[in-house]
């Protein structure tokens, strides 16, 4: 491998590793702060990618906008499905053990999958960027690298500094981290725990829509598609240390070195690779790389 | 246990032999398919009912006694039963024993993530390597038998065969569950660190459960095979992993005949949701029937539906008390 | 009344008539034929599952709802792409519907478990898609058909193509699984005897849809052109990202047609100019197709596609073993025998059975472009897959 082909591989396992993450945070936010295993993340993410198929051209004709007016709207929706989901569905779920928690949101991605059979189809679709996004920069002489993909690493990375602020440095955040540790506690200092975890419930559906979204033009809308997207996201929180945002920032770029090195260097064991590092880290490090926080 | 549960049980299994007498071709294949599946969830209670190890790997072992069946029988004629059956589940055990020693490190969450790891690392060897056969799977020609008298390749001697292991499991595992290794698993359910702050070494008995646990889906995996006469590296899948997990949750940790319950409610829902008798075009969309049973189902019954008739007494008793009523059990729930 | 012998022999000629009407309409309306549908409902595969179902149903309503005489009852089961339930799915249609005819399915796992199933039972099975080689070599038997295509072929009819043209150095990227290995064997086949090389055989695991590292690789190994397969939302990903990284204009992208067919509308402007190998394409404009494509747009409110041609074929191929044998499904050595000498009238062009039975039929080139795989030019006639493995 020459030295310019080895840096565009590190170039690509950045940008995948950074896709990964913006998929994975709404998980960490919803495993990691508020404790509940949320077997539908998938289908949020499945959601996103529809809604930003669906929703352009009703956007284009009513609304007048484009690509990010639609991811405005989804945004929006998905906050309000959010806030709807965590009152119908989670709120009784936070007393009750994981395993009913595994049970139900189990019942819900069959529900997604199947509403979103009846109504939008099942065929495949495609989602075209805005047309300022669209155009390549050429790295040597046979290839060139899109320049969509390095739109999508600047929203990870944008996102990341935005919820690492929000948590460390807001009363928000302090809240959050508090009702994470102890909800009692937080409850009884008069702090409305209920509200609190709806708001973060619906910002971490919003943000798994948003990668949706975002990620659509890229990886095409296709059903089935949250069920991949479903286990690696577990992987990443389970790496990086659940609760941890710095965590799930690290164990994404790791997969996405090891995923791309492995598929060009091991080709026969890469759909492994990411399983056994997993398996490495957390005999070493069983409860994952960073702690919470 | 209580003796109308024993009865329960036993009326169970009384229905199931009589049934392989009377049920229709279909009725009997798809009564095997579910009794190999509750074999396979009794080996998973094993783990998160009794001793409260969450394992999300349990299709791997299922896989591995699949698996070891079509490799091991010879090509033209029939295996025997007694070498061939041993055989696979000690490889299934085996590979639990590897996992266990390895996984046990870990708690809570992460213990679940890295059994899957190494479900999904014998997934991959199965799949992308040329000794599973590929990702088409491959063929279980002849079928075991036993002499003259056990021909697994009848449908009525597999149905009793399968209908014997599983009373056999069950029996073991109540046996089990009642001896001083099982009360050691129910301590460590409730209270690990307890156990150890009283001197105990919980870790050999966990390991032991995990390889006991892993022998057992192997036999289920063995049965399965022998069934279909046809394996595929998707039997190691999390979805199978996962599958095997909901069976045991919908029909109620804690108690083995909810592994029995559960196996035969998820398999029968499905049936049912897919029935185009009942909903005739919408059975396309079978899926969100199940899912909003499922989400009912854990929204009305807590403790799965093993708990049914003591939701019900204790609705009769609450309606009895009259003012005097206390909130209902949700919290009195024993442990865990 | 008068009971006179003239009045008697009219009463009994009037009763003996009317048994013999009645025997005769008993003898008139002949059990139903009961058609077993396992195809995926739910899933990645839904549509294709539902384009087979359409183009098979078109050809029996053409056939005013019979074959050989006998009215069509359709029993269905969503096979969920699963292999590991697959047996008990096939099962259900076997034992509990007691079907006379198997049609299914898209996944070849699946499509595994159900020849097995049907070698045992002895039901008549044809596969109006899966392209497992073992379906028609080694698991072959009389009952089981095909009326698509084995997974060499469209592979062994590109390589032919592109050997033809001159290519020498091709690198060939799949997903790792049985579908894939044998693409890229039947590829390998015959552009390495018509000269070329394979440098590298890249595959990721299926179904893994990071393609970025490996398009690097390609660039980097700088071959003549690509040879690959993907199928559905992961084809669609791969043309886009192919075109992403500037490859489309450097390296010419080649493939089985299945990268290419049903995707165009997803992929956009990435897919112009692919060339493919297809037993069918968008314009073929021969009257048979042009009827067919009108009369499915019409019923289906759809455009049809490669699928919906194979579910139309599959009844067409139904149609004439029963026609032979009077609507007796489980006469398969006779059925055999009168698919083997016929030529199936297909949308698609003309074709044949095989010994094995799968299709021998021409392979088209195709190239992409303006919404539609336009044929240009024939790449292989009358291919016939080897059955490598079949004993029959």
């Amino acid at each position: 491998m020459t030295l310019t082909t080895f840096l565009i591989q590190c170039l690509n396992a950045l940008q995948y590793g950074l896709l990964l993450f913006l998929v994975a945070s709404g998980l960490t936010l919803i495993f990691g702060i508020m404790g509940v295993i949320n077997l539908a993340h998938g289908s949020f993410y499945m959601i996103g990618a529809y809604m930003a198929y669906a929703l352009a051209p009703w956007v284009a004709t009513v609304l007048g906008g484009g690509f990010f007016t639609t991811l405005a709207v989804g945004v929006v929706l998905a906050v309000l499905m959010g806030y709807v989901l965590e009152w119908a569905f989670f709120s009784f779920l936070y007393t009750r053990e994981h395993l009913q928690q595994v049970l139900m949101t189990y019942g819900l991605i069959l529900v997604f999958e199947e509403l979103r059979s009846l109504l939008v189809g099942d065929e495949v679709h495609g989602v075209q960027p805005p047309d300022f996004l669209t155009g390549s920069i050429a790295l040597g002489d046979m290839m060139s690298y899109p320049v969509y993909r390095l739109f999508i690493s600047g929203v990870c990375l944008a996102l990341a500094l935005a919820m690492y602020f929000v948590f460390a440095k807001t009363r928000l955040g302090m809240m959050i981290r508090a009702g994470s540790t102890n909800r009692e506690m937080v409850q009884s200092l008069g702090i409305d725990i209920k509200f609190l975890y709806r708001v973060v419930f619906a910002a971490g559906m919003a943000i798994a829509v948003l990668a949706g979204m975002v990620a659509a033009p890229v990886s095409s809308v296709y059903p089935g598609m949250g069920s991949l997207v479903l286990i690696i996201c577990f992987v990443v929180v389970v790496i990086g240390g659940i609760g941890s945002i710095r965590g799930a920032l690290l164990a994404s770029l790791l997969i996405g070195v090891v995923d791309t090195f492995g598929k060009v260097l091991v080709p026969q064991a890469s759909g492994v690779l990411v399983y056994v590092l997993m398996a490495v880290i957390l005999v070493y490090k069983p409860d994952g790389l960073f702690k919470a926080g | 246990m209580r003796a109308s549960k024993w009865i329960f049980v036993l009326a169970c299994f009384a229905a199931l032999a009589v049934f392989g007498q009377v049920g229709s071709r279909f009725g009997v294949d798809l009564a095997t398919k579910i009794m190999v599946l509750a074999v396979f969830a009794l080996s998973l209670e094993l783990l998160v009912g009794m001793t409260g190890l969450v394992c999300f790997g349990q299709a791997a072992f299922f896989g591995i006694g699949a698996y070891a069946t079509v490799l091991l029988a010879p090509p033209d004629g029939p295996a025997s039963i007694l070498v061939l059956l041993p055989l696979c589940m000690l490889l299934a055990g085996a590979y639990a024993l590897v996992v266990g020693a390895l996984s046990l490190r870990t708690q809570g969450v992460y213990f679940i993530m890295v059994t899957l790891a190494f479900a999904q690392m014998a997934y991959y060897v199965v799949h992308d390597t040329p000794l599973g056969g590929g990702t088409d799977g491959i063929y279980l020609m002849v079928k075991p038998s036993l002499g003259r008298w056990l021909d697994l390749d009848n449908a009525q001697t597999l149905y009793r065969f399968t209908l014997a292991c599983l009373i056999g499991c069950f029996g073991f595992l109540a046996l089990l569950g009642r001896s001083k290794f099982g009360r050691a698993l129910a301590g460590i359910r409730v209270n690990e660190q307890r156990m150890r702050a009283t001197g105990f070494s919980t870790y050999p008995y966990k390991l032991a459960a995990f390889v006991i646990s892993g022998a057992l889906a192997g036999l289920a995996g063995f049965l399965f095979a022998v069934k279909d006469g046809f394996v595929n590296p998707e039997m190691m899948s999390w979805h199978m992993s996962g599958e095997v997990l909901i069976m045991i949750i919908l029909g109620g940790l804690g108690h083995l005949r909810g592994a029995l319950i559960g196996a035969f409610a998820f398999v029968l829902l499905q049936e049912f949701f897919k029935s185009e008798a009942v909903f005739g075009e919408f059975a396309k969309h079978w899926h969100l029937g199940l899912g909003l049973a499922i989400i009912a189902s854990v929204a009305v019954l807590p403790r799965g539906l093993v708990g049914i008739p003591g939701q019900i007494a204790e609705r009769l008793r609450g309606a009895r008390a009259g003012s005097l009523r206390t909130a209902p059990g949700r919290g009195g729930h024993g442990a865990g | 009344m008068q009971l006179t012998w003239t009045h008697l022999a009219r009463q009994s000629g009037a009763l003996a008539l009317c048994a013999m009407g009645a025997s005769l309409a008993l003898a008139q309306t002949p059990a139903k034929l009961k058609v077993g549908l396992m195809l995926p409902y739910t899933g990645t595969f839904a549509s294709l599952g539902t384009a087979i179902e359409n183009g098979f149903r078109q050809h029996v309503n053409e056939l005013g709802g019979k074959i050989a005489g006998r009215e069509v009852e359709y029993f269905k089961v969503d096979d969920e792409s699963e292999p590991a339930k697959a047996t008990d799915n096939v099962n259900k249609l076997i034992k509990r519907d007691q079907v006379d005819v198997l049609i299914g399915t898209v996944h070849s796992g699946v499509a595994m478990a159900m020849a097995k199933a049907a070698k045992e039972s002895g039901t008549l099975l044809i596969v109006p898609n899966a392209g497992a080689d073992a379906v028609t070599g080694a698991m072959c038997a009389p009952n089981i058909f095909r009326s698509s295509f084995s997974n060499w072929q469209p592979g062994y009819a590109m390589g032919e193509v592109m050997a033809k043209k001159g290519i020498k150095k091709v690198v060939t990227i799949t997903w790792k699984y049985a579908a894939g290995d044998e693409s890229v064997k039947g590829f390998k086949e015959s552009f390495e005897k018509g000269g070329g090389t394979v440098l590298k055989e890249l595959s990721l695991p299926f179904p893994n849809v990071e393609f970025q590292g490996l398009l690097t690789e390609i660039a980097a190994t700088k071959p003549d052109a690509v040879f690959t397969f993907f199928a559905g939302g992961a084809a669609v990903k791969f043309v886009k990202d192919y075109a992403a990284a500037g490859l489309k204009t450097s390296i010419p992208l080649y493939g089985s047609g299945f990268i290419t067919d049903g995707n165009l509308e997803a992929q956009g402007a990435a897919a112009d100019g692919i060339i493919t190998a297809l037993h069918y394409a968008d314009s073929l404009d021969t009257k048979r197709d042009n009827a067919f494509r009108l009369a499915y747009a019409k019923t289906f409110k759809m455009q049809p596609d490669v699928y919906a041609v194979q579910g139309y074929d599959a009844a067409q191929m139904l149609a004439i073993g029963l026609n032979a044998t009077k609507g007796d499904a489980t006469k398969a050595a006779e059925i055999s025998a009168a698919l083997g000498k016929a030529t199936i009238d297909s949308p698609r062009g003309p074709f044949t059975i095989s010994p094995s039975h799968n299709p021998v039929q021409d392979f088209y080139i195709r190239q992409s472009g303006a919404k539609e795989n336009k044929k240009i030019g024939i790449a292989s006639a009358k291919l016939a897959d080897p059955g490598r493995g079949c004993k029959m």
